[in-house]
């Protein structure tokens, strides 16, 4: 298999320009004749979903929450990114384009960073048409803020809730399109398998969630808009749902998946608290940009306050290491995400961590040189000349309850601690996916009529993602790419008719999903799935994590083989299978995290570098910094799915860099 | 966040096989929950329990669990969400009860919310008042002004932020004694009718989504503020005023 | 039913007339009260003056037409009322096991339809004990302070006349209406102690029946800003508080007059 970016001739400005200029359009008479097929309803989903809708298509649109309105983008906190230059302070497309690529450590491609760059504008009008509720200043115009990597102020934010926010447009577009009956909503069904006929994508099998019935649905084409596989570590900051499956499934009957080894560990979440936990809390990293990360210098003082009897405050300013600000000064607390979580464990292991769990994890966030700041400046603005320090903390926490107010609260309520008085406790945890389903510059999978958009793909953030930069591209695939790279596709298509769904090849898909239910709901087992699934996610964390070496990536390989076969023997799922039964639902899921699993550990052991979210311990520079290959790695590494993931074939897309030159990043 | 001693807690559980068996609220026992878990982890700790005695576990509706994607309901000791005031259930924690505490948990209860299987109630309602009308109509092309071009008052700009904070998950409704889903379309209603993009729609977007409101079965107002109280994102009534007032103006001028 | 695009077309329209016929009736009360504190007044001069008060609200074709516009309001409301009250039950019909709800708001803005059937009931014994014998019962007749000279309605004494089906006859001619004596009726009236009893419990509903229904009008009104909101609950605590207090002080201090 010859693997075909398609990415467009031309200098990398006009790419984009002259591709829409050139591509193959259906009329829209015809496009009443084509239906499409959406599976997820996030930003990518939903934004594709209601402007294919728009365009004329006949969407399906599938997700298994109960409303598209709850898809994980909602929980996105910080912001968007967009090339406005508002601030004028020095932005503008190439310099988002530079960032991002810069930032996911030269393993992204060129072209498709660049036009995710230059639409990204658009999605700031477009949502603000929409009436989603940016924050605005005393103008009344659009206010940024700034995120880790970057230099300029580009983030657009609505609070701490920028991803429900702009999920909510999204949702509110879509129910333009499904009371126009463009769109057909199937909440609550899970997609199970893609449908191929003749090597093309016609359909799906879905699972309705309440009355377990297995349905064949058929399209001209099938988009996956499904989001990312943090799930596979269990605990992470994903939705309880959030799963690998139709990526997954779309993989084993074709689809390369592409450098599943990039992880984002997102250094601001709430600490884990015990075993019962569940899930991870992230803390938008938006309060970077106001809070400044420390450990105590001295080790007894960590270990003092692990034990409770030192607090925070107790710690002098001179005995606190502000470890970021310290190793990288130009970048200071607003590091890349890859950077300042590595900081973190390194200080952890070290044994300066803050927090009493099993391994110590944590560091402090402290707010209270934000609080003075704004307090000083706040007391100024009202003509207070010379406040007390009472009036100041007072002020100044208005203005940062006013920023991040939201995000305070919660953390309270999972803590019991008060972060307006005490530091934030954080730890880094699994946030986001860069890797994903490979997918070409009209991001098409390897499958004819097959699309993966969002998270889903691997195409835009390469080894690391820049906050902020998630929504910019799940927005900018669904609303500005896709559906005018599917139209190329479809033009094909306008004589076929409808896809029958009695076809060979939908008995052949609905039977093996059938079989696969059976084998869960006849298998007397004896432990839950979750017990599988937190097994899973503790060797993912210890040897395929933060830092990998090829020793734990190969025992994980081999553990994770064990665990499998394991899983199938002795899982227990309760119920039947007509009926809603979420034991069901996580059985297939986790079926697929077992098996991601190790094709993500193997992709770790042969990508023998450090870049972005992949560091092995192997290759570091002496002060302990990522140390890239770009002779042997500026690639991307997709495999292809052969029967078993130790089989899976490695095909190697090599990343060309003409715009940029290929540099060591570095935030000092 | 030290280990501290676990809770023993009884729970009375709504159990109900489908929409359309009749349920009936069952007791269970549960040891040693740290108060540190939330109430949904107390719940995953009891369907363990369940599934390694053979039974069958409790269904509930979950999903973020940060207290966002609005999917947790469970009305928890006579409350939506439980006792803890702007929490969702997934947020709500154990320390909030005693040891020894009985604990009842139901589902969501209204005509327009009808049960799907023991805690899970179907909320499509919601999502059909938003198809009325909670949109403004312009399409999806980007090819719009610029996003500055019209600048919003700031104060106006943050009210519909707050209207635009509600994760619909139907604590208003669940809360209220007449099942009145009227914070939740005020809260809609309000983002678009504070800001200029969504005046050009308002008159017919306030009259489809109360008559949508109605015709789900959902109750009138009664202006109780039980909805307000209860809310987890803390939506002020001063929506439904608004939503009145919005409904009475396009009532007398709408054709 | 929402199809309709009648006067009740929405549970919204329904509860703007709620809200309109309830301010309304507020502003009733307070005339109503405002009229009968003349009943404080002792003496003749006191009896002569209510009574004329009567007399006036009678026949002044202004308080004629107001007081069929409170008729209206009062039954308006009522069956407003009932209809909203049927619609709050339909929207859920399975109760809770087990719910606290006085957790999140008061217990007259859950029992308006409770207070109001009471306060109904209230008005149609209020309307049979005073309304109707004063319009068509065997009332008493004014006289003069001398007690020998029947009154007319407008207060003068005719010497030696009598009187026959309501008016005054001097030497055989109608000289003109009698003036009746709701005075005494009320008075006598007020000598039951169960009635005393009944008139005091119906006046705690009322001020009930206030605390949520005077800025709950507003509210359903679209009448809530953030600057007036504490100014709207006050007043609607002390109107509540306050005006059924003096109504109900009034048969009790007739009672131990």
């Amino acid at each position: 298999m010859k693997l075909d970016s398609k990415i467009p001739e031309g200098p990398l400005k006009d790419k984009w320009t002259n591709y829409k200029n050139n591509i193959r359009l259906v009329n829209p008479a015809n496009k009443r004749n084509i239906d499409v097929i959406v599976v997820g309803t996030g930003l990518a989903g939903g934004s594709a979903a209601a402007t294919l809708a728009e365009l004329g298509y006949n969407v399906k649109a599938f997700c298994y929450q109960d409303s598209p309105r709850r898809a994980h983008s909602i929980a996105a906190q910080g912001g968007i990114n967009a090339a406005k230059n508002y601030q004028g302070d020095g932005d503008s497309t190439y310099r988002l384009f530079y960032d991002t690529i810069k930032g996911g450590d030269y393993r992204s491609r060129e072209a498709n960073v660049y036009r995710l760059a230059e639409v990204s504008a658009n999605i700031i009008d477009q949502c603000v048409a929409q009436g989603v509720p940016f924050a605005r200043d005393y103008g009344g115009l659009l206010d940024n803020r700034s995120f880790g990597g970057v230099l300029v102020s580009r983030t657009f934010y609505a609070k701490g809730q920028t991803g429900q926010q702009l999920l909510l447009g999204a949702y509110s577009a879509m129910n333009r399109q499904i009371a126009k009956g463009k769109i057909e909503m199937f909440n609550r069904h899970e997609m199970l398998d893609v449908v191929i006929v003749d090597g093309k994508a016609r359909g799906i099998i879905a699972r309705n969630l309440v009355t377990g019935e297995i349905e064949r649905h058929s399209a001209h084409a099938v988009v996956i808009g499904s989001g990312g596989y943090g799930n596979v570590f269990f605990l992470s900051t994903n939705a309880m749902g959030s799963n690998v499956t139709a990526s997954w499934k779309i993989h084993k009957r074709g689809a390369l998946f592409a450098n599943p080894c990039y992880t984002q560990i997102h250094p601001t979440c709430v600490p884990v608290h015990g075993t019962q936990q569940s899930k991870l809390t992230l803390m938008s990293e938006s309060l970077r940009n106001d809070g400044r990360i420390w450990v105590p210098k001295k080790i007894e003082d960590a270990k003092a306050i692990r034990e409770g009897k030192l607090r925070a405050r107790d710690i002098k300013e001179e005995d606190r290491d502000y470890y970021l600000e310290r190793r990288y000064p130009s970048f200071g607390n607003l590091v890349p995400r890859d950077v300042a979580s590595r900081a973190a464990k390194e200080r952890c292991d070290a044994g300066y961590g803050v927090v009493n769990n099993d391994t110590n994890e944590g560091v402090f966030l402290d707010f209270a040189s934000a609080i003075q700041r704004y307090g000083k400046q706040e007391a100024l603005l009202k003509g207070i000349h010379n406040p007390s320090k009472e009036e100041v903390e007072s002020l100044g926490k208005k203005v940062v309850e006013s920023k991040y107010g939201n995000l305070f609260d919660m953390y309270k309520q999972i803590t019991a601690e008060n972060p307006y008085e005490t530091p934030m406790k954080i730890y880094p945890a699994v946030h986001y996916t860069m890797g994903g389903v490979w997918v070409d510059y009209n991001l098409m999978t390897t499958v004819p009529g097959l699309y993966a958009i969002g998270e889903a793909n691997f195409s835009d953030h390469g080894a690391n993602r820049l906050g902020a930069s998630a929504l910019m591209q799940g927005l900018a695939d669904g609303y500005f790419v896709l559906p005018y790279t599917i139209g190329d596709y479809l033009a094909d298509d306008i004589r076929t008719g409808k896809i029958s769904t009695d076809l060979p090849e939908f008995k052949e898909a609905e039977d093996s999903v059938k079989s696969m239910i059976d084998t869960f709901i006849n298998n007397k087992g004896k432990h839950s799935v979750d017990y599988f699934h937190k097994k899973l996610g503790l060797i993912m964390w210890n040897k395929v994590g933060m830092s990998r070496t090829a020793s734990g990536l190969k025992e994980a390989i081999e553990e994770i083989k064990v665990l499998r076969e394991q899983f199938w023997k002795e899982v227990k799922v309760p119920g039947t299978a007509d009926e809603m039964n979420p034991e069901l639902e996580k059985a297939t899921r986790v079926a697929d995290f077992l098996e991601l699993g190790e094709l993500f550990a193997r992709d770790a052991l042969e990508r023998e570098e450090s870049c972005g979210g992949h560091f092995r311990e192997e290759h570091r520079t002496e002060d302990g910094e990522a140390k890239r290959d770009d002779e042997n790695f500026a690639y991307v590494a997709a495999w292809e799915y052969t029967g078993q993931p130790s089989e899976a074939i490695l095909h190697k897309e090599e990343l060309k860099f003409e715009n940029v030159e290929l540099k060591t990043r570095s935030y000092k | 966040m030290a280990a501290e001693k676990g809770m023993n807690i009884t729970l009375k559980v709504w159990r109900q096989k489908n929409g359309q068996s009749k349920g009936a609220l069952e007791t269970y026992q549960i040891n040693d929950v740290s108060p540190d878990s939330s109430f949904l982890e107390m719940m995953d700790a009891l369907n363990d329990q369940i599934i390694m005695k053979d039974g069958s576990p409790v269904v509930f509706d979950h999903d973020c669990r940060e207290g966002i994607c609005g999917s947790c309901s469970m009305y928890i000791n006579g409350q939506p969400h439980g006792p803890a005031r702007l929490v969702t259930t997934c947020q709500l924690h154990m320390r909030e009860f005693k040891d020894g505490e009985t604990i009842y948990v139901e589902p969501f209860r209204a005509k327009a919310f009808p049960v799907i299987k023991d805690l899970v109630v179907d909320r499509s309602a919601l999502d059909r008042i938003q198809h009325a009308g909670g949109y403004i109509s312009v399409n999806t092309s980007g090819n719009t002004q610029d996003a500055n071009a019209i600048p919003i008052e700031k104060e106006k700009a943050d009210k519909a932020f707050d209207a635009a904070t509600c994760i619909g998950c139907g604590a208003c409704v669940a809360a209220c004694k007449n099942a009145s889903a009227s914070l939740f379309m005020s809260a809609k209603i309000s983002q678009y009718a504070l800001l200029p993009q969504g005046q050009v729609e308002a008159k017919n977007r306030v009259l489809a989504m109360v008559k949508q409101a109605e015709e789900e079965g959902f109750g009138p107002c009664s202006n109780t503020g039980a909805c307000e109280i209860e809310c987890p994102k803390g939506i002020s009534l001063e929506n439904i005023a608004r939503m009145n007032r919005e409904y009475l103006s396009a009532s007398l001028t709408s054709k | 039913m929402s199809e309709s695009r009648g006067l009740l077309k929405s549970h919204i329209v329904k509860k703007y007339w709620m809200a309109f016929t309830g301010l309304f009736l507020i502003l009733f009360l307070t005339g109503h009260l405002a009229g009968n504190l003349q009943l404080f007044m002792s003496g003749y001069a006191g009896q002569l003056q209510f009574n004329e008060y009567a007399v006036f609200m009678t026949t002044n074709p202004a308080v004629k037409l107001l007081s069929y516009v409170t008729y209206l309001s009062i039954i308006f409301h009522a069956i407003d009322g009932m209809m909203i009250s049927i619609a709050n039950k339909k929207a859920r019909p399975i109760s809770y096991a087990y719910s606290r709800p006085e957790k999140n708001s008061i217990w007259s803005s859950r029992n308006m339809g409770v207070l109001g059937t009471i306060i109904l009931v209230y008005i149609v014994v209020h309307m049979q004990n005073f309304w109707y014998v004063y319009k068509f019962g065997s009332t008493p007749f004014m006289m003069n302070e001398a007690g020998n000279a029947p009154l007319l309605q407008d207060g003068t004494a005719v010497a030696g006349g009598l009187i026959e089906n309501g008016s005054v006859f001097l030497n055989g001619e109608n000289v003109g209406v009698a003036m009746k004596d709701l005075h005494t009726i009320v008075v006598d009236g007020f000598t039951n102690p169960i009635l005393v009893g009944f008139y005091v419990l119906a006046m705690i509903a009322l001020g009930f029946h206030l605390v949520h229904g005077f800025s709950s009008a507003f509210q359903s009104l679209g009448l809530n800003h953030p600057k007036y909101n504490p100014i709207i609950r006050k007043v609607g605590y002390a109107y509540a508080i306050v005006v059924p207090a003096i109504f109900a002080l009034i048969p009790v201090y007739m009672f131990f007059m």
